[in-house]
């Protein structure tokens, strides 16, 4: 009975989403804040939420416009924070490559960080499972973390301007970003690629906003590229 | 910030599209090609190489003390670093990092 398979397998999908909504409620909640309290329309505030609906970028994009950085600065600098969900969009193609596309659509839609780890765990661990399970499985791991995230940008947002000076939200951001980071530092390259991104920041800070941040996340990317490829060749 | 709103939706417009090709990229326009290794090695360190680099300068020169160096946001920084590599836990460092940031401001 694949319809029943595949109703069980959204919920248990449903299930294991539902601890991702600890982070992204007070992540989105933040958002909604700052986004109001940086100048952005209610309306903007939401559209960021909906169609780009990617916490980092959403703060990495605001976080330059407070800046006041050249359009294109704010946007390559958002879309570099995204760029690796392009690893996570080939990891889905062995999976659900099959499914139709508008399937495959709505899934790069929903495809976070959350519903990528979530998912491959589930499809690597159970090869068994039909392409049907598994897409219904991840629409399940996003059912509670979507709406979620759309309506706690909303709730920040309204309140935002009620939230008094002596709460330093100015700091969640940075806040956000180092607690993101920090588990990350888990190899020597990755160590090398965050050290060089903060060292060529600081040194070309005084350049026009935006563009320091993306020399300096070309020269990590490429040193931390470049000392795991010399660390594989010489094991 | 001084974007006319006609700006602000271009950019919310671009970066949607934009976001949406980059998640769309290999499920459903490059299918099951393989990238270059080492384009795949690049992409892997894109979070590690933007996000330190734009949260260094915040942390050393915030906006909130007007770019002044302010101990209580570089140890909020600190601590924040040090127990999220410690503990691997975004939750743990969130917290610890919270704590230090308004004990910090309560004391000073």
């Amino acid at each position: 009975m694949p319809e029943t398979t595949a109703k069980t397998a959204f919920w248990a999908g449903a299930r294991n989403g539902a601890p991702f909504i600890l982070m992204a409620a007070p992540f989105a909640l933040v958002y909604g804040v700052l986004a109001v309290e940086a100048g952005l329309t209610l309306a903007q505030t939401m559209g960021f939420s909906v169609l780009v609906i990617a916490g980092a970028s959403q703060f990495a994009a605001l976080q330059m416009m407070v800046d006041n950085a050249a359009v294109a600065l704010v946007l390559l600098a958002a879309l570099a924070v995204n760029l690796r969900m392009a690893m996570y969009s080939a990891a889905m193609v062995p999976h659900i490559g099959p499914a139709p596309l508008w399937h495959r659509a709505l899934v790069a839609y929903l495809l976070f960080d959350q519903t990528y780890i979530a998912s491959v765990a589930r499809y690597e661990d159970r090869p068994q499972m039909t392409v049907a399970q598994k897409v219904a499985y991840y629409f399940g791991v996003a059912t509670p973390i979507t709406p979620l995230w759309i309506i706690c940008s909303l709730i920040g947002a309204s309140v935002g301007a009620t939230i008094p000076d002596s709460w330093a939200m100015d700091f969640a951001l940075p806040l956000f970003f180092t607690a993101l980071v920090a588990p990350m530092l888990k190899s020597l390259p990755h160590v090398v690629a965050a050290g060089v991104s903060v060292a060529v920041a600081l040194v070309l800070s005084g350049l026009p906003s935006g563009f320091g941040l993306i020399v300096a996340a070309l020269c990590a990317m490429l040193a931390g590229a470049m000392v795991e490829q010399w660390m594989e060749a010489r094991r | 910030m001084t974007y006319s709103a006609g700006q602000i939706w271009l950019i919310i417009a671009l970066l949607g599209a934009g976001t949406f090709a980059i998640r769309f990229s290999f499920l459903g326009l490059i299918g099951n090609r393989p990238l270059p290794p080492f384009a795949l090695r690049v992409l892997r360190f894109t979070p590690v190489a933007v996000l330190p680099g734009m949260v260094a300068p915040l942390i050393l020169w915030p906006p909130a003390t007007d770019g002044v160096f302010d101990p209580v946001r570089f140890a909020c920084g600190l601590v924040t670093l040090v127990v999220g590599v410690w503990t691997r836990s975004f939750y743990f460092a969130v917290v610890a990092g919270a704590i230090t940031l308004y004990g910090g401001l309560l004391i000073v």
